[in-house]
């Protein structure tokens, strides 16, 4: 089956035609609903992924900052407040239950369709067809298809915000009793009925979109691009891919039992309840730790989902802009395969003190400590990568330095969690806050941003303003340190996650005016990104236009298209390729693009 | 032109059926997690032990059968056999049927047997029964739509004639959804 025929192929599902190898050109009628709405061209598909993913980091963040209200000025009240939220915030003080509903709203939108759907899937489909040399995905259709149902997923999980009991509010994980029960609270009502099928329909999205990057990366490479010669994103988003396929069934699994303890009275989770106002259930013999084994076999791998990607194009970007090969190609590979297995082998950690067997304990502990060692080959290779480079600061390139340094900050309190005796002091306090933030949040939000500055001319033939990136990196990463650092005090100090009032407290007095000053950050931090935002937008029509196909230097393919390639990425044939991605500063040549033939004289690398 | 479409090389596996391989290992997990929490969960206090009713006997040997004539029906259409292949890919749509009826009587057997499968006097073991047999059962009906879509193109002359990638991705996962139940029974009456 011919990469032709992908393109030319009808919209539907079953239509499975030999190729025809008819010469490509573009040559379809393109209405504004299929090129803009359905359509099924992968860098389309990208874009609306991004800016879906855009709007959702808006909604997400505005939610954290007003969380950070309560936290950090939790004895004032802002009018205005009330006429944003009403009846939430009456008085203009956040009530409770808002407050716990913003909390996990905030985490679920921020992992999953920011940094999940935002990140992998802008940059999978943009990518993958770009970089190893495809028309298009193995299936636009089905490409298609994850893009509106991740759409649908947002349309529900949006609506739930204005029922009049309120979003779902126990947290992100969505632990049972809480999740299961809709006595158990205002948002365990409505709210979770469409948080329950606003993830669904999330997790078909992923899957749609993970079984098709696999098979395009492992069946659409053109001619000469052996797995070994596809650059770090490509097997990034490969290994994504794969831990999604496998993760994300499982947490479907769990959804569907918690569907039939809500709807249909069965006791999977639940167990000798009494609720006040209610009185005692029927349920019995159900385990709410099962649910959390389910949780997080998926919510494991997650993390590595959301952080793959940004690794991958850190790797990238970085080399290009040190314009020196990555250090270790194959021991990137190999670190990010291990990192891949160990993903499914670790869950536990997150559940230490729920009663785990503390033999079973040590064993996780084990394995979730081995996790560092693949970490730390990465991190020596990026830093070898740079080290005595011709580095240009590009803000892409500012962002995947940044990127690299809070993997480090945050790594190191992973270490420090992984440890089960510690972690019964650290678990569910601020320190986990600040650990999962810095490596996982922020990181990976840089490691989007490289990404975003670095193919932005790619997508949109013009460049984002770099005076602007510059104030949006150094704020960014700046305040950044300066919100969560802190929270690793307050954690070791056992100040818990997830309280409303700290300020009730004897013990967390202490942080009032800390806690003021993380908000007043995370607001001028939030403030940022929609200068950001304004950056990307006002570029997309005034920037500066691009005027040569590789203004990086770039040896990958995807600068071997035109500055605005059409549907079908390249005018006439796809080009062969002949060596790795890699090839800066040999010989005394610059860079040496990917569709170079060997020269005779050349050295191995 | 050609250069990019021999780029990939002899071709080993059409993309379609290898995208049906990789989504066949995902639906294993999820099997492979809600099995894996019935043991977790048997393990636990009050859990009841009951015996699977006898239709299920029944319905393996129904499946099991259909699968057979699947596979008779893809090398008949390979063979160019279409009177053949029509017969057979019916027979085989409505033995998925009967297969999914007998799960029902199988279902309302053990409530008439006072085993509740939901609602508050259920037993969770009863409960995972019906749930995982339940989204089996989703799995083969989404089978059948297979082969129906692909019964109905067969007769639209825009289709082009000798093509039998469809049938055989519908075989293929026709056994593997046969292969899922086996595995589910021998784990019902021998390992869970
Ligand atoms: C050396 C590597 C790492 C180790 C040893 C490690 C260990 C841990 C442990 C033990 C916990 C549980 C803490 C608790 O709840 O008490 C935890 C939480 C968490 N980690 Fe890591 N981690 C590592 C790297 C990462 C990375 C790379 C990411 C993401 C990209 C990540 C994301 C998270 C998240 C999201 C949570 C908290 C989830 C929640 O409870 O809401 N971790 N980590
Ligand atoms: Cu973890």
């Amino acid at each position: 089956m011919s990469n032709e025929a992908v393109l030319h192929a009808p919209a539907a599902a079953g239509s499975l035609d030999h190729g025809h190898g008819e010469h490509h050109e573009h040559h379809h009628h393109e209405t504004f609903i299929s090129k803009y709405v359905f359509s099924m061209d992968h860098k389309m598909i990208a874009k609306q992924f991004l800016i879906t993913g855009m709007v959702w980091a808006v909604l997400g963040g505005l939610m954290s900052v007003l969380f950070r209200l309560q936290l950090g000025y939790p004895d004032s009240t802002f009018p205005w407040l009330e006429d944003l939220l009403g009846k939430w915030a009456a008085g203009g003080k956040i009530s409770p239950e808002a407050y716990y509903a913003l909390v996990t709203t905030h985490g679920t939108v921020l992992v999953f369709f920011v940094l999940t759907a935002g990140l992998s899937g802008t940059f999978s489909n943009f990518l993958i067809p770009l970089q190893i040399g495809a028309r298009d995905m193995a299936s636009p259709f089905m490409n298609m298809l994850s893009y509106w149902f991740f759409f649908a997923a947002s349309i529900v999980m949006l609506s739930s915000m204005f029922v009049e009991t309120g979003p779902f509010s126990g947290g992100w994980t969505a632990y049972p009793p809480l999740s299961a029960l809709g006595d158990a609270s205002p948002g365990s009502k409505t709210g979770m009925d469409l948080w329950i099928i606003a993830m669904a329909l999330f997790v078909v999205s992923q899957l749609l979109a993970g079984l098709n990057y696999i098979s395009t990366i492992l069946n659409m490479r053109t001619k000469g691009m052996s797995m070994t010669r596809i650059p770090l994103t490509m097997w990034a988003l490969f290994f994504t891919a794969v831990l999604g396929v496998l993760s994300f069934p499982v947490l479907l699994s769990g959804f569907i039992l918690l569907i039939f303890d809500r709807n249909f009275g069965t006791s999977f989770y639940l167990s000798d309840i009494f609720i006040n106002g209610v009185g005692a259930l029927p349920n019995e013999g159900g385990s709410a730790i099962l649910y959390q084994h389910l949780f997080w076999f998926l919510g494991h791998p997650e993390v590595y989902i959301i952080l793959l990607p940004a690794m991958g194009i850190a790797s990238e970007v970085m080399s290009v802009n040190a314009r020196k090969p990555i250090f270790g190609y194959m021991a990137m590979v190999a670190s990010m395969f291990s990192i891949a297995i160990l993903a499914f082998l670790v869950w536990a950690h997150h559940m230490f003190v729920t009663g785990l067997n503390p033999f079973l304990g040590s064993v996780f502990v084990l394995l979730t400590l081995l996790i560092a060692v693949p970490s730390a080959i990465k991190v020596f290779n990026w830093l070898t990568t740079l080290w005595r480079g011709n580095i240009r600061f590009t803000p892409g390139m500012l962002f995947a330095i940044g990127f690299v340094s809070l993997f480090i900050s945050g790594g190191l309190t992973g270490i420090w969690l992984g440890n089960s005796a510690l972690d019964i002091h650290l678990h569910d306090t601020y320190f986990v806050i600040a650990h999962f933030h810095i490596v996982m949040g922020v990181a990976s939000m840089f490691g989007m941003f490289a990404g975003i500055y670095h193919w932005f001319p790619k997508m949109y033939g013009r460049f984002m303003n770099n005076t602007l990136a510059y104030i949006h990196f150094w704020v960014t990463l700046a305040g950044a340190y300066m919100i969560f650092w802190p929270m690793h005090y307050q954690g070791l100090a056992g100040m818990p996650r997830r309280y409303y009032d700290y300020s009730v407290w004897e013990s967390f007095k202490q942080f009032a005016e800390l806690n003021q000053f993380i908000s007043l950050v995370a607001m001028i931090v939030f403030a940022i990104q929609i200068l950001f935002l304004f950056n990307f937008f006002y570029s997309i029509f005034k920037g500066r236009k691009v005027t040569t196909e590789n203004p990086w230097g770039s040896n990958s393919l995807e600068w071997t298209t035109p500055i605005n390639p059409g549907h079908g990425n390249w005018v006439g044939e796809i080009p062969e390729v002949h060596r790795w991605p890699y090839d800066y500063g040999k010989d005394g040549k610059d860079h040496i693009p990917q569709t170079t033939p060997i020269g005779a004289d050349e050295s191995h690398h | 032109m050609m250069t990019a479409v021999q780029a990939n090389g002899p071709q080993r596996i059409h993309r379609h059926k290898f995208t049906l391989w990789v989504a066949m290992g995902s639906m294993v997990m999820m099997f492979a997690g809600l099995t894996s929490a019935y043991i977790v969960k048997k393990n636990q206090s009050s859990w009841l032990e009951f015996n699977l009713p006898m239709v299920f006997w029944y319905s393996t040997a129904v499946i099991l059968v259909s699968s057979f004539t699947i596979q008779t029906a893809f090398q008949a259409h390979k063979a160019g056999e279409m009177g053949k292949y029509r017969i057979l890919i019916t027979l085989t749509a409505l033995l998925g049927i009967a297969f999914l009826v007998m799960q029902i009587m199988g279902f309302s057997d053990l409530e008439a047997n006072d085993i509740a499968l939901t609602g508050s006097r259920s037993n969770s073991a009863a409960s995972f029964l019906l749930v995982i047999t339940g989204l089996h059962m989703l799995h083969v009906l989404g089978g059948v739509v297979a082969i129906l879509y692909i019964f109905f193109r067969a007769y639209n002359p825009a289709s082009k004639a000798g093509n039998s990638l469809p049938v055989e991705l519908a075989a293929t996962y026709w056994h593997f959804v046969d292969v899922l139940w086996i595995y589910l029974f021998i784990f019902y009456n021998w390992i869970g």
